[in-house]
């Protein structure tokens, strides 16, 4: 069967996914922002870890600190998300167990993403009362 | 994988990782990867501090007393390090995708300068943080 096949018939379909360029582009464009705002994450950790939970409160009060938390999420969850996917596609060859990590991946990364953001949001437009 | 045609010389395959010779643009390689694993977890760190916050006073004390309990400042000092590597390896990809910084002194000496960055401002700001602490 095979030696009826020309180099280019056993070639296709072995080599790009046709997808991906989105993937590449947003990782990098995540990177990018993450520049800034974990340089301003770190800062910002050191002096909370003073304040206890009242000044926590009243730091994430500011809509710069709780916009700037809630991007920090948004662009940190999304760049692991495509991070941790490329180590599993790298080194996780069955393909159920791949398709299971990936999906844990995802999981964990969009969870992440959206209870840091639901937290923020509440902490800053209640003032943390519960 | 595709199989040889019969009779063709066996296609040389890449060394394993167990026979490379070290060096400091391959630890850089590795050391981003394993920082980007750390970065994963302790930006779950965060998240679980978000969720200690919005949870209330008790819970948020509870969530920083671990945190600031010697192990959690190791695995804290850890992720200092390492977000801090992974953003200067970042850096040096980026710079890599302009088609910048290929040659081999400077990928050598961009990969030290990434280790120690990442060490020296790690300890610089622990340092002010632990030396400013009242206790």
């Amino acid at each position: 069967m095979t030696g009826y096949r020309t180099p280019l018939g056993r070639a296709r379909g072995l080599g790009s996914a046709h997808d991906g360029v989105g993937r590449f582009i947003g990782e990098r464009v995540t990177a990018v922002a993450l520049l800034f705002l974990v340089t301003w994450g770190v800062w910002s950790a050191f002096t909370l870890a003073r304040g206890g939970y009242d000044g926590a409160v009243h730091w994430i009060a500011s809509p710069i600190n709780a916009a700037l938390l809630a991007l920090l999420a948004v662009a940190g969850f999304l760049h692991m998300r495509t991070g941790m996917a490329v180590i599993i596609e790298d080194y996780i060859d069955r393909p159920a167990t791949r398709a299971l990590l990936l999906l844990i991946n995802a999981f964990v990364c969009w969870g992440g993403l959206a209870l840091s953001v639901v937290c923020v949001l509440k902490v800053a437009v209640t003032g943390g009362g519960t | 994988m595709a199989e040889a045609a019969p009779g063709a010389r066996p296609r040389p395959l890449s060394p394993h990782l167990m026979h490379w010779r070290w060096h400091i643009t391959m630890a850089a390689s590795i050391l981003t990867r394993v920082t980007g694993v750390g970065s994963y977890i302790g930006l779950l760190l965060v998240a679980g501090w978000a969720l200690a916050l919005a949870s209330g006073r008790d819970a948020y004390e509870a969530y920083m007393g671990l945190l600031g309990s010697i192990p959690g400042q190791v695995v804290l000092f850890g992720f200092t390090v390492a977000v801090f590597f992974h953003l200067a390896a970042g850096l040096r990809h980026l710079i890599w995708d302009l088609g910048k910084g290929y040659q081999l002194r400077t990928a050598d000496a961009s990969a030290w300068a990434a280790i120690i960055f990442s060490v020296v401002v790690s300890l610089a700001l622990w340092a002010v943080f632990l030396m400013g602490a009242p206790q």
